[in-house]
């Protein structure tokens, strides 16, 4: 009996409660927060309809990324317009109009990372996913994977570093 | 992982802080989109919504075929959302919409103002002898018993008082089939999967109205 129940798959509606978040933030990531309500509603309405073939003994949240990391570069090639799938950072200070108190200034520095970089970030930092998983969405080793995350906390530090006005937040988004 | 790398681990989720503003907010009505979306694609297997009653909290449970289970509190709706996801499908949302038809009457027939249900019933977690049973009790009227042994008549068989006692404590949608309407031949209640209480209750209500 113990191990039947320990394949039986859990309502969905429990899959929702347990990783929406964590989607939200890997979408918000990589794509901004505008875009990523939609990304993260494909991903869930997507998820829904395979759930019944995911191997009950699957890691479900690694699952989840993997659908978002499509979901959200589908976005992008429908949409055209955010920074993710350039390789060189978009020229204009972007303005992803964050809602509420956030600090504008690390959102434009995420948006200015390289989307490799921003998508290893997401997957590792926010999905907690170790490294070889990141690969494994990505494409290429466990160590370019951990390169990516790393070039890319650094360039937010740098990033930053260089802006006085970190400790108090700018509701306007813009960078100087 | 080093200790090193999880250090930096909470560095980095910190300075990524800002990325989580508004962020319950937006999930609340994600999941609100979802559930109709889900709805829409016809990709939900089993809605459900909890309701309010005097009788403690409800959960409501519907498949495309109809409602397919009411729970009491004390059954644990964790517990029975589960054992959908095993029998049914995991396929399971809290979506509203579809059981907007069930709650209302429900609330109705709390209120004393609604006597019968007029519902589409999906009965696929019953079958043989316990299926007859629950066909047979929304034939019990409003504000009256029948005992479980005319009950075991009524169903076609006179000798299977205690498998009428079983059907009764295993309806999946008590409430709306009306299982508290079986007592006992000596006018006692007898159980009551919700518990003693809420069969007194629900008994004491149709006697009101």
């Amino acid at each position: 009996m113990k191990a039947r129940q320990s394949i039986t798959k859990k309502p969905f509606e429990a899959v929702v409660q347990e990783h929406g978040a964590t989607v939200l933030r890997v979408c918000r990531a990589v794509l901004g927060v505008h875009d990523a309500d939609d990304a993260w509603s494909d991903t869930f309405l997507a998820a829904l309809q395979s759930y019944p073939d995911l191997p009950p003994e699957a890691n479900v949240q690694a699952w989840l990324v993997t659908i978002a990391h499509r979901k959200c570069i589908d976005h992008v090639r429908a949409g055209g317009r955010r920074a993710l799938p350039v390789d060189s950072p978009p020229e204009q200070p972007s303005r992803l109009g964050i809602p509420g108190e956030g600090h504008a200034e690390l959102v434009d520095a995420v948006a200015h990372l390289p989307p490799k970089q921003r998508q290893a970030v997401a997957y590792h930092y926010f999905a907690g996913l170790p490294y070889v998983d990141v690969a494994a969405i990505l494409g290429g080793t466990p160590e370019a994977a951990r390169r990516a995350g790393s070039d890319g906390v650094k360039a937010l530090r740098s990033a930053l570093v260089e802006l006085p006005a970190l400790t108090h937040s700018s509701s306007k988004g813009e960078i100087r | 992982m080093t200790i090193e790398h999880s250090l930096d681990h909470r560095d980095v989720t910190s300075l990524l802080e800002p990325l989580d503003a508004g962020l319950e907010l937006a999930l609340a009505s994600l999941r609100a989109r979802l559930a109709s979306d889900a709805q829409l694609t016809h990709t939900l297997d089993v809605a459900y919504r909890v309701v309010d009653s005097p009788v403690g909290s409800l959960l409501l449970a519907a498949t495309d075929r109809g409602i397919v289970r009411v729970a009491f509190e004390v059954e644990d709706h964790a517990d029975v959302l589960q054992f959908l996801a095993n029998t049914i499908s995991p396929r399971i949302l809290q979506a509203p919409a579809r059981l907007d038809d069930a709650a209302r009457q429900l609330d109705e027939y709390f209120n004393g103002t609604r006597t019968e249900f007029d519902l589409i019933l999906d009965f696929r977690l019953s079958r043989g002898f316990r299926l007859n049973v629950l066909q047979h009790l929304p034939r019990i009227a409003y504000g009256h018993t029948e005992s479980y042994a005319e009950v075991a008549l009524a169903a076609g068989s006179p000798n299977a008082v205690r498998a009428v006692g079983s059907a009764c404590a295993t309806n999946p949608l008590p409430v709306i089939v009306p299982c508290h309407r079986v007592v006992k031949s000596d006018g006692s209640f007898g159980g009551y999967l919700g518990g003693a209480d809420a069969k007194r209750a629900l008994l004491t209500l149709e006697a009101a109205a």
